[in-house]
C-alpha cells in the first residue's frame, strides 16, 4: 500500500492542492495525548475504501487520533458515539468534505479501491461522485423534483439527451423507493414534498450519478418512525449496489441496518466488529457504557 | 468484557433490573425450600410437609409468571443491549429452570404421600439409602449456582458445571441397586419404582442448577456454553 502521509489546508471548495509530504508520521508525533488503542477487526475481507492512522486537527484541536479501518464493499458500516467523538468528522474525511473548513487539517492515508484520495491528482469534485453523500436535514436543492435529481447527472455529463435523462432520473427515484409518489408531481418543487420523501429524493439525487459509497450523516434524525422505517429498509436494499456508512446516533438503528459498527469515543476509534457482537457482547468498556447507556 | 457495575445514565433502568433479579434470587430460594422441604418429608414421614410443599408450588409458579411479565416490560421500554440484555436474558432462562426445579420438588412430595399415606407397609431403609447423598448433592449444586448468580460469580457456577458429573454417576448407582433389590425381591418392586421417580427428579435438578451456571457463564464472558464439553465450558468460563 502506498503509505504517502497528507496534509491539507485548503479552502472552501478545497478541491486543490493537498500538501503531500512523503515521509511517514513519526511515533513522536502521535504520543502527544493519551490515545487508545483500537479493540476488535479493523480490516474487511474485500475493502472498498481502507483508512490508516487518519488525524484530524481543526486549528490546535486534534479531533481525531489515529483512525485506522476498512470499509467492506457492499456492507453496511454505523459509526456510532456520543457527540463530539468524531464519528462525523471522519465521515466527512471520506469524500474530503473537511476540505471546506479551513482551519482543518487532515494527516494519514485514506484509499478508495486503488486510489489515495487525497492525492495531487484526484479531483475532489469526480471524488465525491464516486463517494456521495446523505445530510442529517433533507436539503433538496430549491428546483422542481426532477431537476433535483437530474441536476448531477448533467454537470457530470454523464447523459446523452433528454430520454436518457429520463430515464436516469426515473431509475434512480425507484431505487431510492420514491417514484409512486412522485411520478406526477416531478415539476413540482423538490420542497414541497413531506420530510421523509425529501430526504428519499436526497437519496436518489445521491444516487443518480452512480456512486460507489454512500455516506449518510444520521439520515434519519429528522424523520419520524414510519419514514425512518423506510430509509431504513432502502438502505439494505441499497447494499447491493453500493457501499453504505451511516452515522447515527439512535443505537437501534445501527443495530437493525449494518453489518458492522465502530464506536468512536473523544476522537479515538474504541471498538469496531460485527454488528451483532458489538451490541450483546462488546469488548471495550467504554463500548458497554455507551451503549448500555452508562455514561453519567 | 466483564459486566460494567457503573450506573444507568437512567436510574429507573438500574432500578428495574436490580428488581428482577432480586425477585428471580427470592424464587430460587423459595425452590430450594422447597426441595429441602419435600426431601425432609420424606425422611421424616410427615404428610402434611408433603402437602405444604405441594401447595406452595403455586407461588412458585405465580413468581415465574410475575418476573416474566417484568422481563417482556424491560425488554419493550428499554431496549436492552450488551451487559444488560445478557443479564435480562440469563434470568429469563434461568426463571424456566427454576420452575422446572420446583416441579421437581413438587413430584418428590408427592411421592412421599404416595409411599406413606397408604395402610402397607413402608419401604426399607435400603431402598431409600441413595436419596439423603443425592438430595445432598442437588442442593448443593441449586444453592451453588443461587449464589453464583446473586454475585455474577463465574468460578463458582463452573464449580455448580462440575458437579452435575458426580450427581448422574450417583444416579446411575443407585439405580443399578434398585435393579438389583428388585430382581432380589420382587415385593420390593411398588416402593423401588416410586424411590427411582425421586432419585430422577434429583437427577433433573442437578440438570437444571447447571443449566443455570452455564447462563451464568454466558452472562459474565459473553459465551454460550450450553452443549459443550466440560473441558471447553471450563476454558471458555475462564478465560481471560
Amino acid at each position: 500500500m502506498n503509505t504517502t502521509t497528507i496534509e491539507t489546508k485548503t479552502a472552501l471548495d478545497g478541491a486543490v492542492n493537498p500538501d503531500v509530504r512523503e515521509a511517514p508520521l513519526s511515533s513522536a508525533q502521535i504520543t502527544d495525548y493519551d490515545h487508545r488503542q483500537t479493540v476488535g477487526r479493523i480490516t474487511a475481507d474485500n475493502p472498498k475504501m481502507a483508512c490508516r492512522e487518519v488525524n484530524v486537527y481543526y486549528s490546535e484541536k486534534h479531533a481525531l487520533r489515529q483512525v485506522s479501518l476498512d470499509i467492506g464493499a457492499n456492507e453496511v458500516i454505523a459509526f456510532i458515539g456520543p457527540s463530539g467523538c468524531g464519528k462525523s468528522t471522519f465521515l466527512r474525511c471520506l469524500n474530503r468534505m473537511n476540505d471546506t473548513i479551513v482551519s482543518c487539517r487532515i494527516t494519514g492515508h485514506i484509499q478508495l479501491d486503488q486510489d489515495n484520495i487525497y492525492d495531487k491528482s484526484i479531483d475532489v469534485v469526480q471524488l465525491r461522485a464516486r463517494v456521495g453523500m446523505v445530510f442529517q436535514k433533507p436539503n433538496p436543492f430549491p428546483k422542481s423534483i426532477y431537476e433535483n435529481v437530474a441536476y448531477g447527472p448533467r454537470i457530470h455529463g454523464m447523459i446523452n439527451g433528454k430520454a436518457e435523462l429520463d430515464e436516469l432520473v426515473y431509475a434512480s427515484l425507484e431505487r431510492a423507493g420514491l417514484i409512486k409518489e412522485v411520478e406526477k408531481r416531478m415539476d413540482e418543487p423538490g420542497t414541497s414534498l413531506s420530510g421523509g420523501q425529501q430526504q428519499r429524493l436526497c437519496i436518489a439525487r445521491a444516487i443518480a450519478v452512480n456512486p460507489e459509497v454512500i455516506l449518510m450523516d444520521e439520515p434519519c434524525s429528522a424523520l419520524d418512525p414510519i419514514a425512518t422505517a423506510k430509509i431504513e429498509e432502502l438502505i439494505d436494499e441499497l447494499r447491493e449496489n453500493y457501499t453504505i456508512v451511516i452515522v447515527t446516533h439512535s443505537m437501534q438503528q445501527a443495530a437493525r441496518v449494518s453489518q458492522r459498527t465502530a464506536y468512536f469515543h473523544l476522537g479515538d476509534l474504541i471498538e469496531v466488529g460485527e454488528t451483532d457482537q458489538i451490541f450483546t457482547n462488546p469488548r471495550h468498556k467504554l463500548t458497554e457504557d455507551y451503549i448500555t447507556g452508562r455514561f453519567g | 468484557m466483564p459486566i460494567s457495575h457503573d450506573a444507568h445514565t437512567v436510574k429507573q433502568f438500574d432500578a428495574q433490573l436490580a428488581n428482577l433479579r432480586n425477585l428471580v434470587l427470592e424464587m430460587g430460594g423459595l425452590v430450594e425450600d422447597q426441595i429441602k422441604n419435600a426431601v425432609k418429608s420424606l425422611d421424616d414421614e410427615d404428610l402434611t410437609l408433603a402437602r405444604e410443599v405441594i401447595a406452595r408450588d403455586q407461588i412458585i409458579n405465580g413468581l415465574q409468571v410475575k418476573i416474566d411479565e417484568d422481563t417482556i416490560t424491560l425488554i419493550a421500554t428499554r431496549q436492552p443491549v450488551g451487559s444488560d440484555l445478557r443479564l435480562i436474558m440469563s434470568l429469563s432462562k434461568a426463571v424456566t429452570d427454576l420452575e422446572r426445579i420446583g416441579d421437581e420438588a413438587e413430584k418428590i412430595a408427592r411421592m412421599t404421600i404416595k409411599t406413606y399415606d397408604v395402610v402397607s407397609s413402608p419401604p426399607s431403609a435400603k431402598l431409600l439409602r441413595d436419596v439423603t447423598p443425592m438430595a445432598k448433592l442437588a442442593t448443593d449444586m441449586l444453592h451453588g449456582c443461587l449464589d453464583a448468580l446473586a454475585r455474577v460469580d463465574v468460578e463458582m457456577a463452573v464449580n455448580v458445571a462440575r458437579g452435575d458429573d458426580n450427581l448422574d454417576q450417583e444416579f446411575q448407582s443407585a439405580l443399578r441397586r434398585l435393579i438389583t433389590y428388585m430382581m432380589e425381591d420382587p415385593r420390593t418392586i411398588g416402593h423401588a419404582i416410586s424411590v427411582l421417580f425421586i432419585i430422577k427428579a434429583l437427577e433433573r435438578i442437578g440438570d437444571h442448577a447447571k443449566n443455570i451456571a452455564e447462563y451464568i457463564i454466558y452472562l459474565v464472558k459473553g459465551k454460550d456454553v450450553r452443549h459443550v464439553s466440560m473441558d471447553t465450558l471450563e476454558k471458555d468460563a475462564l478465560a481471560e
